[in-house]
């Protein structure tokens, strides 16, 4: 791996890992490549991709035309033909365009052909709101999209999962979604290049504790950590679980979390109704009802199209007062 | 009804239109006409100022973090929005995109409310809940900035349907970029509208860049008003940084779409003399290419002709920055003084009723 030859302590961003990753897998795989808009001249919409475009050429940094449906779907047809494409959307506010290529391609083809025709498609995007962008570039729809069987569904919320989720994905024999949260691509620390590789099945626990669990993902992880760390000036020793993996879920690690602390709060940047949060809350009650020592709390956005203005956006996203509070409630 | 067959003359702005809603001024005499000329070119350059300046304060504004968000700025384009808006009477239909500051000032909505609206402000055209990529007014039939890539378009093909079906004699005003052109969207809609013989003004601005990436590196075929016109509508190219030649364009078609002519499309060729966005580094073009297109700054062309004419004295034009100026510094004082919406109302407008305990 050529990050292995990297200094342990070097810093590095969560873009910065992300291009590591496309640059490896580039390298390593001449059946590997990158299609989406603005991915190649313009060097990613959020520079992920800056600089790709120079070291391996338009054919296997592809730029296309505002049409996402017919480059998804033309990535599901050159996965079928043996190529490992990665396709990049813009943001999971445009993949809308692109879904019925996803849900009724992509999901579909092993299933509905007996088998015989995977679908080996990675397909990248970012998500979230934050950034005063507004109702149509705001959304969080992961939850949608874990709704489906036949896909697999990533949210990598570190550095290291950003540096090392891509390898497997692009191994995975079906169609892997991976969603980036907008607001971590700046995220800094050291990558932890001699870590060995994690893959995509399990959830992963960032902080140990054993009053209460904090369930969480992507772009809603750092407010979870944060909310801990006031959790224990108060007294309070909170876990903080990364669910990592969307769908398929890690239920023994919300289990297994769950029976250690026996109280949860399940954080989702997404509507609280029909969401992931739902799912998990649902499959605490399913699993570990007899753990609980307190209702679970969820703590999700406002049902509301994210607005605008700062103030108003701020009270309708999850923030880490939301957290604390919500944990105090659970613990009691 | 009958659908246009397709044509892709350039009308230019010289040649006497034959169906336009200003064919009455031809009745008037010399003098008057060439005085409601000179009056009509003065209130042109007075709308792209306005755009122009509106916009560079909203440059200063972001620097200094009052404006937050996406801002796509219309500056090089303002012939587009002024020309094609002067085609349109209060009770036709205007959708637009997120680049839309210039749209919304040409059809007339204030400055202040849109500077609220960037302010976040409760008293901006949406109550501060859109920002600068989606500007409402509904009382102008302003129905807003999408941020989706085409997704604007078939909804004007159903403010059209409904216009159609009612018999009234309104034009829908679509504005949308080339990039747009390559989405399903439009495509379908542009079919659908033939089809049907809607009366729908598609209006692509086409300034050679979908963000990073230009022209010939998003269309296999780059003759976009050919290929619109395929679909069995009229379509024209048109140079856009002529104001006097869009207006012309646009009264010609709004004029045959009133008459019943069905849908027509006008390819209007511009630039943007900015990044695409706040966010954008400006990378993928050739700075050389920037400063030629800037030679043809729609402003300058038309004080130039007024200048060469006679008809514009240094005084006017002076006089014309002094009021827009002042107009844009009071809306930027209002902003700072206007009222935050109150978080309590956070939940208002996510359904027509209002939210429990309202
Ligand atoms: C469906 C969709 N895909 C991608 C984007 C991101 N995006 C915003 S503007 C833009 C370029 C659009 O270019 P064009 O239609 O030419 O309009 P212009 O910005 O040049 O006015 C892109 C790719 C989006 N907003 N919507
Ligand atoms: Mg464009």
């Amino acid at each position: 791996m050529a990050a292995g030859r990297r200094p342990r302590e070097a810093e590095t961003t969560y873009r910065e890992a992300l291009r590591e990753a496309l640059r490896e897998a580039l390298r390593s795989d001449d059946r590997v490549f990158l299609m989406g808009e603005d991915v190649g001249r313009y060097g990613g919409c959020f520079g992920v991709s800056l600089g790709l475009l120079e070291e391996f050429g338009p054919e296997r940094v592809r730029d296309t035309p505002l049409s996402e449906s017919a480059f998804v779907g033309a990535g599901i047809g050159a996965a079928l033909a043996g190529l490992r494409p990665i396709v990049e959307i813009m943001t999971v506010n445009f993949s809308l365009l692109a879904l019925d290529q996803i849900l009724n391609n992509a999901a579909t083809l092993l299933h509905m052909s007996g088998g015989q025709l995977p679908v080996p498609l990675v397909i990248r995007m970012t998500t979230g709101a934050g950034r005063q962008l507004a109702a149509q570039h705001s959304h969080s729809l992961e939850g949608w999209y874990a709704h489906i069987p036949g896909i697999r569904v990533v949210a990598p919320a570190t550095i290291d999962d950003a540096r090392t989720m891509l390898a497997p994905a692009l191994t995975d024999p079906d169609p892997v979604l991976i969603f980036e949260h907008g607001s971590l691509y700046n995220a800094s620390g050291e990558l932890d290049a001699s870590a060995p590789p994690v893959g995509l099945d399990h959830a992963a626990v960032r902080r140990p504790g054993t009053d209460v669990s904090l369930i969480a993902y992507g772009g809603s992880l750092p407010k979870a950590l944060d909310a801990a760390d006031e959790l224990a000036t108060d007294g309070i020793s909170a876990e903080v679980l990364d669910l990592r993996t969307l769908r398929p879920l890690d239920d023994a690690a919300i289990a297994s979390s769950v029976a250690r602390t026996h109280r949860a709060v399940v954080i989702d940047e997404a509507w609280r109704s029909g969401s992931l949060a739902a799912e998990v809350s649902a499959r605490i009650a399913e699993d570990s009802f007899y753990e609980l020592d307190a209702p679970v709390e969820r703590v999700c956005s406002a049902e509301v199209p994210i607005p605008y203005a700062r103030r108003l956006e701020e009270a309708a996203l999850p923030q880490t007062a939301d957290v604390v509070a919500a944990a105090h409630r659970a613990v009691g | 009804m009958t659908v246009a067959r397709g044509s892709r003359k350039t009308p230019s702005a010289s040649k006497p239109a034959r169906k336009t809603a200003s064919g009455s001024r031809n009745a008037t005499s010399v003098v008057g006409v060439d005085q409601a000329n000179a009056r009509h070119r003065a209130a042109l350059l007075e709308a792209m100022l306005r755009i122009r300046r509106f916009e560079e304060r909203c440059v200063e504004l972001y620097s200094a973090a009052k404006i937050r968000g996406f801002v796509h700025l219309y500056i090089g384009e303002e012939a587009v929005a002024v020309g094609v808006s002067e085609a349109l009477t209060p009770e036709d239909g205007v959708v637009s995109t997120y680049r839309e500051h210039g749209h919304a000032l040409a059809r007339g909505i204030p400055a202040e409310a849109v500077m609220a609206e960037m302010y976040g402000k409760a008293t901006g055209c949406s109550g501060g809940r859109g920002g600068s990529m989606h500007l409402f007014d509904a009382s102008r039939r302003f129905y807003g900035g999408n941020a989706i890539v085409a997704g604007g378009i078939p909804l004007a093909a159903g403010l059209a349907l409904a216009d159609h079906m009612r018999a009234r004699p309104h034009v829908t005003c679509c504005f949308f970029g080339d990039g747009a052109f390559a989405e399903g969207e439009f495509h379908e809609t542009a079919n659908l509208a033939a089809l049907w013989g809607l009366p729908l003004l598609l209006v692509c601005e086409n300034n050679l860049y979908a963000m990073g990436t230009a022209l010939e590196r998003h269309e296999a075929q780059t003759d976009l008003a050919m290929r619109a016109a395929s679909y069995g509508m009229v379509a024209w190219a048109v140079d856009g940084m002529d104001v006097e030649a869009v207006e012309s364009a646009a009264r010609r078609a709004a004029g045959a779409i009133r008459a019943g002519a069905g849908p027509h499309f006008l390819e209007l060729r511009t630039y943007r003399f900015r990044a695409h966005s706040m966010y954008d580094p400006d990378r993928y073009r050739d700075k050389a290419e920037v400063e030629r297109w800037k030679a043809r700054d729609p402003i300058t062309r038309l004080t130039d002709r007024m200048r060469e004419e006679g008809r514009l004295g240094e005084r006017e034009l002076a006089r014309l920055e002094k009021q827009v100026a002042e107009e844009v510094d009071r809306a930027v004082e209002a902003a700072e003084q206007a009222p935050e919406e109150p978080v309590q109302d956070l939940l208002r407008h996510v359904t027509s009723a209002p939210p429990e305990g309202d």
